[in-house]
């Protein structure tokens, strides 16, 4: 249905081809992964499939891309539109009517199709997709898994045989995304669609994959296989293969499914080796929350804190208390009011009822210039912290926002970002790069209380460990810590502390192992596995083991 | 919200009760207009977005009725009055100012003129805005000739960017604060000025893949023949168009300006109608011009046609006196008249009804 032919794409101005000898072929009917780390062009790829590479991007690409039968070279992206459907990273900037009904129609209304074929798609697509109860919605209202379940469903009514996606779940908390995988693989079975889709979250997507293509390094051949073959080398892994290569299991597992069948040996060695040093079963927990010392002031509280925009109630009688060295991860649905509740600690986001206090200050009636000593947030989309056109530059704004001595800054980008120069411009960092950028700048004021809202969004396995690596420091160090994120492997990694937030409201407070291994969506792949045991992550696994066996 | 009323009709509706606005000065009658309009919006807008410019458009209107009074106190008016209300210092201009007056007495009438002629002013924003939120602007593009639908979708597309450039800016300025700088104030707006035309290119390339990958601007073949009829016909008739304006407009051109502009208009519309043949695009449930549309269209017209004639024939209810001041009255005939612009408050489907 795909085919490449030695292809190599190599964008105006750089020297080296960002892909390089990309031959493979997609059969139809498959779900195709593309893996790998950031940077290593899967964009690109799937961007020459639907020929916006290089029709829209300029630059040259050798060798042959065909999509059903046509070449990509003498076909342009609007001559391709009928067989290929794209869906790119963000689905707001895909839409182009406002209202649901609208947007399923107007792909169609540009290929010329019979209003009654159009007319009969439309509805097909709403309840394929599930989405009949929203036909007369705003786009704009929608929450984030509905949005892209329109972008999806915009180009389905074209009826393409092949459906290209760039990241379609990494936006999503667990339940959309499943709702939206659930969706493509009813595609590929019912509609025999052939699905080509690049994700870094591998742990929700590998399971539906029939075949994986690698994209090891920048500029390396990629690597086809049966996901079990090619997860055996590659580079990123989810944590259920990562636990099959330290207990040596081959194949290895793809499913949580098939881990736990073959997890009745890892499970007895880890109760014997607890045994064997005489700690009790529930050591893992122990070790993860802060030693007992004395009792700290908190860094920041919540008093029944009520907020309301826009006549919708985004928070309802919040408390919370944030105490010196912990780490806090605030879990939750798309929408469930995560990133106002952070906001309002920096007071961004005035409190309609209740109190909020940093110490002794409140937040959005203290002067900005005091407030970057209290807190720092970095905000989802770390580039809107960043206004200089070299990282030096932004490193001595930094220093003199904050008041930092000269270099303090940088000092903290060499920590975090070993290796990056000064005259680097901070739009040509990667993703990973820029985060640590916006953490650094944040830094640079010492703040203790750290806010970071879904800082794993388009990170790639290596940058999350390294991220998870400076936080641990950090909250050793004494900073409190507080994350919004979807990312439940990242809160098994560092949380102490979970809070879930449902509809603006605690609906759990306790310590990360006790909230997610009672949820189903919000436990991580190891939990899942080693249940009844409760290890959160593959970390914590290895350490119990006696090092022979963990060869 | 079932299949809503055809866009066109609500705007015609709404430029009815503006031009019904237009032929009188009467308070009255200009409330009760205000009053229609606002009545029909309150009971059959749709909850959307845009719909809810109608109190922006309120504001406007005060907002110049404010400015209207302000200049006729500041200003001085031309109307001759009597009752002076109160005197400003009068400011000396210097000669070649002659004419200008600023400061001085401020009478009752003129004020009262201004009152009025405001209001008029403001009634037409009022109608204006109503349009604007019974209608879906991007709905009325489903009834574009196919030829323009393509520039009709760029602009629709480059009105969704102001509201997109604006939640931008109020986040970049937000993000300030976290840099623990000023939030406030201009400085602050200027220097995320250019993150955000950044972001809001960025923005548009992304969204011109997306429509390209979607095939947006699939053309047809069509043969150059036809072509080149086309090119012929458009550009032709749009001369004829401007030619025949100019024979309307000039005193001595009126013979031949009716027939060349029917000709140039005709020859256009062909144009535009042959040029449709190059696009493919098809329409998803259009609109239909029902029953309901015409009954809505009807009353407008009705309140603008019964206004007109009235203020043929009784121009002075219509125009209440400035000077002498007198009160003005309500004339029956006409406010009855403007009540049938209510008439779509009950034939337009109801929104908020699921059908």
């Amino acid at each position: 249905m795909i085919r490449f032919e030695d292809v190599s794409v190599t964008y105006d101005g750089a020297a080296e081809p960002t892909v390089r000898g990309v031959d493979f072929e997609v059969p139809e009917g498959e779900l195709v992964l593309l893996a790998g780390p950031s940077g290593v062009g899967k964009s690109t790829v799937l961007g020459a499939v639907s020929g916006l590479v290089p029709h829209f991007t300029g630059g040259t690409l050798r060798g042959r891309v065909t999509v059903a039968g046509r070449d990509t070279r003498t076909h342009k992206p609007r001559e391709l539109a009928d067989v290929v459907g794209t869906v790119g990273q963000d689905p707001l900037s895909h839409f182009v009517t406002d209202t649901v009904e609208d947007e399923l129609a107007y792909g169609m209304e540009s290929l010329g199709l019979a209003p009654e074929v159009m007319r009969r798609r439309v509805e097909e697509t709403l309840d394929l997709l599930g989405l009949a109860a929203l036909r007369d919605r705003p786009i704009a209202t929608l929450s984030g898994g509905q949005q892209q379940r329109v972008a999806i469903g915009s180009v389905l009514t074209a009826h393409p045989s092949v459906l290209v996606l760039d990241e379609p779940t990494s936006a999503l908390d667990p339940a959309a995304a499943e709702e939206v995988l659930a969706v493509l693989q009813r595609l590929v079975h019912d509609l025999g669609t052939t699905v080509l889709m690049a994700e870094h979250r591998l742990e929700r997507v590998i399971q539906y994959a029939d075949q994986v293509v690698l994209l090891p390094s920048p500029g390396a051949a990629p690597v086809l296989g049966s996901p079990a073959e090619v997860m055996a080398v590659s580079p990123v892994y989810p944590p259920v293969v990562a636990l099959g290569r330290l207990a040596g299991w081959t194949p290895l597992p793809m499913t949580v499914r098939d881990a736990r069948r073959r997890a009745g040996d890892l499970k007895q060695q880890l109760e014997n080796a607890l045994k064997g040093r005489g700690e009790l079963r529930d050591q893992p927990q122990t070790r993860r929350t802060r030693a007992p010392s004395e009792p700290h002031t908190p860094v920041g509280a919540l008093h029944s804190l009520s907020v309301t925009r826009a006549r919708i109630q985004a928070l309802r009688t919040i408390d919370l208390t944030i105490t010196p060295g912990e780490t806090v991860a605030l879990m939750g649905r798309n929408g469930a009011g995560k990133s106002t509740l952070l906001n309002s600690l920096v007071g961004l986001v005035k409190p309609s009822s209740g109190t909020v206090r940093l110490g002794e200050a409140v937040p959005h009636r203290t002067a900005p210039r005091d407030l970057v000593r209290k807190v720092g947030l970095v905000p989802q989309e770390p580039r809107d912290l960043l206004y200089a056109d070299t990282v030096a530059a932004e490193c001595a704004a930094a220093d003199k926002d904050a008041g930092a001595s000269p270099g303090t800054c940088r000092a903290l980008v060499t920590e975090l970002l070993p290796g990056v120069t000064d005259d680097t411009h901070p739009r040509d960092l990667s993703e990973g790069q820029r985060l640590a950028l916006a953490l650094a700048v944040v830094l640079t004021a010492r703040p203790p209380l750290l806010l970071l809202d879904e800082p794993t969004r388009g990170l790639d396995y290596a940058a999350k460990a390294r991220l998870v690596a400076v936080l641990r420091g950090l909250a050793a160090e004494g900073h409190a810590i507080v994350l919004a994120t979807h990312d439940v492997e990242l809160a098994a990694a560092i949380a102490h502390r979970v809070v879930l937030l449902a509809d603006g409201e605690v609906i759990a407070d306790g310590p990360t192992a006790d909230v997610v291994v009672s949820s189903p969506s919000f436990a991580p792949q190891v939990t899942k596995i080693l249940a009844p045991q409760q290890w959160l992550t593959v970390s914590q696994v290895r350490a119990a083991l006696p090092p022979e066996a963990a060869s | 919200m079932g299949r809503s009323l055809h866009p066109g009709a609500w705007w015609l509706w709404a430029l009815c009760l503006g031009t019904a606005a237009t032929r009188t000065t009467n308070p009255l009658l200009l409330a009760l207009l205000i009053a229609v309009s606002a009545y029909v919006v309150a009971t059959r807008r749709p909850d959307t977005p845009w719909s809810r410019s109608y109190g922006a458009f309120v504001k406007l209107a005060l907002a110049v009725l404010l400015i209207r009074l302000l200049f006729a106190t500041l200003l001085g008016s031309p109307i001759p009055g009597t009752r002076i209300l109160f005197t400003l210092p009068e400011a000396a201009l210097p000669a070649w100012a002659q004419g200008i007056r600023l400061g001085g007495e401020v009478t009752a009438e003129a004020l009262t003129f201004a009152l009025y002629d405001g209001l008029k002013l403001a009634t037409l924003l009022i109608c204006v805005g109503a349009a604007n939120a019974l209608a879906n602007p991007s709905r009325l593009l489903k009834s574009l000739p196919g030829a323009l639908y393509e520039t009709g979708v760029a602009v629709v597309v480059a009105l969704t960017f102001a509201p997109h450039l604006i939640a931008d800016v109020q986040r970049l300025r937000a993000a300030r604060r976290l840099r623990g700088r000023p939030d406030k104030g201009v400085r602050g707006l200027l220097q995320v000025g250019l993150p955000v035309l950044e972001g809001a290119l960025e923005r548009s390339v992304s969204l011109a893949a997306a429509m390209d990958a979607r095939g947006y601007g699939r053309t047809a073949q069509v043969p150059a023949a036809v072509r080149r009829t086309t090119a012929a016909l458009t550009l032709g008739g749009l001369l004829g168009v401007c030619a025949g304006t100019y024979g309307l407009l000039t005193a001595e051109g009126g013979s031949y300006g009716v027939p060349v502009l029917l000709v140039g208009v005709t020859a256009a519309l062909a144009g535009l109608k042959l040029g449709g043949r190059r696009s493919l695009r098809t329409r998803y449930r259009p609109d239909r011009w029902d029953l309901r549309a015409w009954l809505v269209v009807a009353s407008g017209v009705a309140v603008a046609a019964l206004l007109t004639v009235a203020s043929v024939r009784d121009p002075a209810a219509l125009h209440p006196g400035v000077v002498p001041l007198v009160a003005p009255t309500l004339p029956l005939w006409p406010a009855a008249a403007v009540l049938l612009g209510l008439l779509p408050a009950f034939v337009a489907p109801d929104p908020k009804e699921p059908s």
